[in-house]
């Protein structure tokens, strides 16, 4: 093997520039200088849960600053009392064993930490520590200089404590203790009928079943009850009303039956069917825990920034309370809170969460600076211009589609089939019953009963949660997460897809370099090589890591000047690099494409220019596409690529540029007036606004533990290429429920053709319940995970 | 008194006593986070291995 990897975080390294410390080799001081906490403290087990499980501490000076303003840092803790404190912070890098470990292991390294508690499904530390001998701000420190950075936003401002609702889990475990004591307890009477043991003592079973079932009525089937209320009360039929009609008829029926001693009564089938449709809502509630699909601004915007007071000192002030007029400093890496003017020199600003264009734009004093934009490069000095809640990002979210929820732009698929189910029902079972109340009176109730107690709709209220609940979980495997089972349905319904182009189509990981002018020989390419190396600018690494490996030399003069270029000298060789501006060449090209100009002893030597490269499998994909679906890429970036995206993509395929992120919205809306329903693809922060309008938002991601706008559906970029197989499968998946609905009804024509004689007796009953939900729950699992296998590519 | 009513009440007993432990295991948040427990309980006694002998470990993982 020829390149080594860093002991602390496996990036691979050049021989020459490892660091050597206690045998073992580091890419960079940081990473040994955590190995180095590590290993004063005794903690090296680190490494030895997970090979290289560490990543490389950032600089973050003064970027926690306002942690030691009270009022900030206390809302940021879970409980606060006397001198114990609790916080829980979330930490993105969380991903291994020895991550667990070395979190819980934290009161070894600082002082003050009593406990630390690592939560590993949503990423998060749970730390209590004593606040006279730590802080808040030291312990967030701590975390950084270890290369556990927390996450602190806004979005940590204002949540507060959330309630867990765990009452589902509590209705589920009632539900399950009464039917299986229920069912323990009927099990004398459905084989002993006429015997003296039995009669003796039938009173006494009958009477604990009945008030066995009482919790099971009452509680855990409540929801139903409500759910029924509602929608009688919106005056639409769904499916908890025939669910609602069926528990409670079978309860009063019982109940008779038990008083006047007709019979043993249904309440084995009652809480049966409880527990079996709390189990399918508990199976439909799969969560990411560690993805959120509801993030705005907030999640990306820093909790706190810091102020500069009229007499020049530095104060750290929270992102809401800033004024117009304000002076604000923000530092390198930090996100500009609010609209502002550029008060220094200069400054290279990256817009990449707001316009997805990962080249920074320069900005000279007095220029106007949006929110949103990271600062690369020197700290920089702004006048705020407007407020957070006023400025251009922060207005995209008082739009109307902001505000909606989900639930209410959809109807489910069970609701539709429902109304027509129950209307169906109430109809048929009053007509039967009208007929039995001529022949006789008594058969009469016991017939009606029977038709709702039997007809009541389980089967297939667990059709859907069962087929969605497993698609949801096998696409979760495929790296594909969904927010919930509704949006499963929607992607059925999709005709038309939108894609965005920078960071959708197109990867941000590679670029392809070319390079352009005069050929360079090998040692005008090991000068360059070794000039890119002092360089932090994002184009820089990316040259540099394209340019072959040379030998290491040190320049005597080196110099960067911020969004313009850099200049070092090495042995009476002078390399210039940076933009046409910064050579004083002007180009002939436009300038759509981004490109890095050489010059090497004061001549003009070419450029390298860097093309954004399309996604694997992006042809194939919009040629499958194509043929089912309408296509449209809809891009904020100029049109400087539409030839060559013409070229690749299919022939039906409509190109938008310049498209700002409201009229991107305004797009989508316009189409879904036209009657389309429309996925639409994208990652920034600059699609927050047609992911949400769209019926199904997907956002694509690199990586799924970096944050993503808000949408329906977070996929992993490496899925890219299967999003047809995606839309196929949400389909078969609809399929199945439509099969399954059709197995179920058959199963309800049998127990009504037993309810309709007035033959339907509890073991019947019991026995038709759980054997209806039984195969139908095993026939859409079976179903969608044939249908999983069917279609798909392997991952790219 | 037949001996049929102790034992059907002492077994309904057992039975919410259980429901009780597991409503009150569901309340202090046991069932929230499903794989962290699984992972801790493998580590114990690490960090009292003396330094030496981790590099030791380590330079044979490495080769």
């Amino acid at each position: 093997m020829d390149a080594k990897n860093c002991f602390h975080c496996g990036n691979e390294m050049v021989d020459n520039e490892a660091i050597y410390f206690d045998e073992k080799e580091f890419c960079c001081n940081g990473c040994k200088t955590v190995y180095e906490i590590f290993s004063q403290n005794d903690l090296t087990c680190y490494y030895d849960f997970e090979n290289a499980p560490g990543v490389t501490p950032q600089d973050i000076i003064g970027k926690y600053d306002f942690l030691d303003d009270e009022k900030i840092s206390s809302k940021l803790l879970d409980f606060q009392e006397a001198n114990t404190s609790i916080v829980s912070l979330y930490i993105p890098h969380i991903h291994c064993s020895s991550c667990i470990w070395i979190l819980e292991n934290l009161q070894k390294l600082q002082e003050g930490i009593t406990t630390s508690q690592v939560n590993f499904p949503e990423k998060k530390v749970r730390i209590t520590f004593n606040t006279s001998l730590t802080s808040l701000k030291e312990i967030t420190y701590l975390l950084s200089s270890i290369g556990y950075e927390p996450y602190i936003s806004l979005e940590n401002f204002d949540s507060g404590k959330k309630n867990v609702d765990r009452s589902l889990i509590y209705k589920l475990g009632v539900a399950f203790f009464c039917f299986g004591n229920i069912m323990l307890l009927s099990f004398p009477e459905y084989f002993e009928v006429e015997e003296y043991w039995i009669n003796q003592y039938r009173g006494f079973f009958r009477w604990l079943i009945f008030a066995l079932s009482l919790p099971s009525f009452l509680y855990s089937a409540s929801d139903y009850y409500v759910s029924a209320y509602k929608s009688l009360k919106s005056k639409l039929l769904n499916i908890d009303i025939p669910i609602a009609l069926g528990i409670i008829v079978m309860f009063v029926r019982s109940t008779i039956d038990i008083v006047f001693n007709f019979g043993q009564g249904f309440f084995d089938s009652l809480t049966g069917l409880v527990f079996f449709m709390l189990l399918g809502k508990l199976f439909q509630q799969k969560t990411y825990n560690f993805l959120s699909f509801e993030r705005d601004y907030k999640s990306y915007f820093p909790i706190a920034i810091t102020k500069l007071n009229a007499d020049g000192s530095e104060a750290p002030i929270q992102i809401y309370d800033i004024e117009k007029g304000d002076r604000l400093l923000i530092r390198n890496q930090e996100l500009l809170p609010v609209d502002g003017v550029l008060i220094s020199e200069k400054a290279a600003i990256d817009y990449s969460f707001v316009t997805g264009e990962a080249v920074p734009i320069e900005k000279k004093s007095g220029d106007k600076v949006f929110a949103g934009g990271k600062l690369n490069g020197k700290n920089i000095e702004i006048e705020v211009l407007y407020t957070v809640s006023q400025s251009y990002l922060t207005q995209l979210w008082s739009n109307d589609v902001f505000q909606k929820k989900i639930e209410q732009k959809h109807k489910t698929i069970t609701d539709q089939v429902s109304r027509y189910f129950t209307s169906i029902l109430l109809v048929f079972a009053f007509s039967v019953f009208v007929f039995w109340l001529f022949i006789d009176v008594t058969t009469a109730f016991n017939v009606l009963t029977a038709i709702l107690i039997v007809a009541c709709p389980c089967a297939l209220a667990l059709t859907a949660p069962f087929t969605l609940g497993n698609v949801l979980r096998i696409m979760g495997k495929q790296k594909m997460y969904l927010k919930n089972a509704v949006v499963i349905e929607q992607l059925a319904k999709v005709d038309t897809v939108v894609f965005d182009k920078t960071g959708t189509i197109t990867t941000n990981k590679k670029t392809s370099i070319t390079y352009e002018g005069n050929t360079l020989k090998q040692e005008e390419i090991g000068l360059l090589k070794n000039t890119l190396r002092g360089s932090n600018h994002p184009l820089s690494r990316r040259l540099y890591d394209f340019l072959p490996q040379v030998e290491k030399v040190v320049p005597s003069h080196f110099e960067e000047i911020i969004g313009k270029g850099i200049e070092a000298t090495f042995n009476n060789q002078i390399v210039k690099l940076g933009s046409s501006d910064y050579l004083e060449h002007i180009s002939e090209n436009t300038h759509k494409k981004t490109k890095v100009h050489i010059a090497i002893n004061g001549i003009y030597k070419g450029s390298f220019i860097f093309n954004n490269q399309y996604r694997k499998g992006l042809e194939e994909l919009f040629e499958s596409l194509s043929k089912s679906y309408s296509l449209t890429i809809l891009s904020g970036d100029n049109d400087g690529e539409r030839k060559i995206l013409e070229k690749m993509l299919p022939e039906n395929t409509q190109f938008i540029f310049n498209q700002k992120p409201e009229q991107k919205l305004q797009y989508i809306e316009n189409l879904q007036k036209e009657g389309k329903y429309v996925m639409m693809v994208g990652d920034g922060l600059n699609d927050a606004g047609a992911l949400a309008q769209s019926n199904v938002g997907i956002s694509i991601s690199e990586n799924v533990n970096v944050f993503s706008p808000a949408c329906d559906g977070i996929m992993d970029a490496s899925e890219f290429s299967n999003i047809h197989y995606y839309l196929q499968y949400a389909k078969s998946a609809m399929r199945t429920i439509y099969m399954s609905f059709g197995l179920s009804l058959l199963y309800n024509l049998i127990g009504l053709s037993f309810a309709v004689s007035g033959n339907l007796s509890p073991l019947v009953a019991a026995i038709i319940m759980p054997l209806s939900s039984i195969t139908i729950v095993s026939f859409v699992t079976v179903m969608s995970n044939y249908y999983a296998r069917k279609n798909r590519k392997m991952a790219l | 008194m037949s001996v049929i009513y102790i034992l059907i009440t002492v077994s309904i007993v057992v039975a919410i006593v259980f429901l009780i432990a597991f409503i009150k295991a569901v309340k202090s948040g046991q069932f929230d986070d499903d794989y962290t427990p699984s992972v801790r309980i493998l580590f114990d006694d690490e960090i009292k291995k003396s330094p030496s002998k981790i590099i030791k470990v380590e330079k044979q993982k490495s080769i």
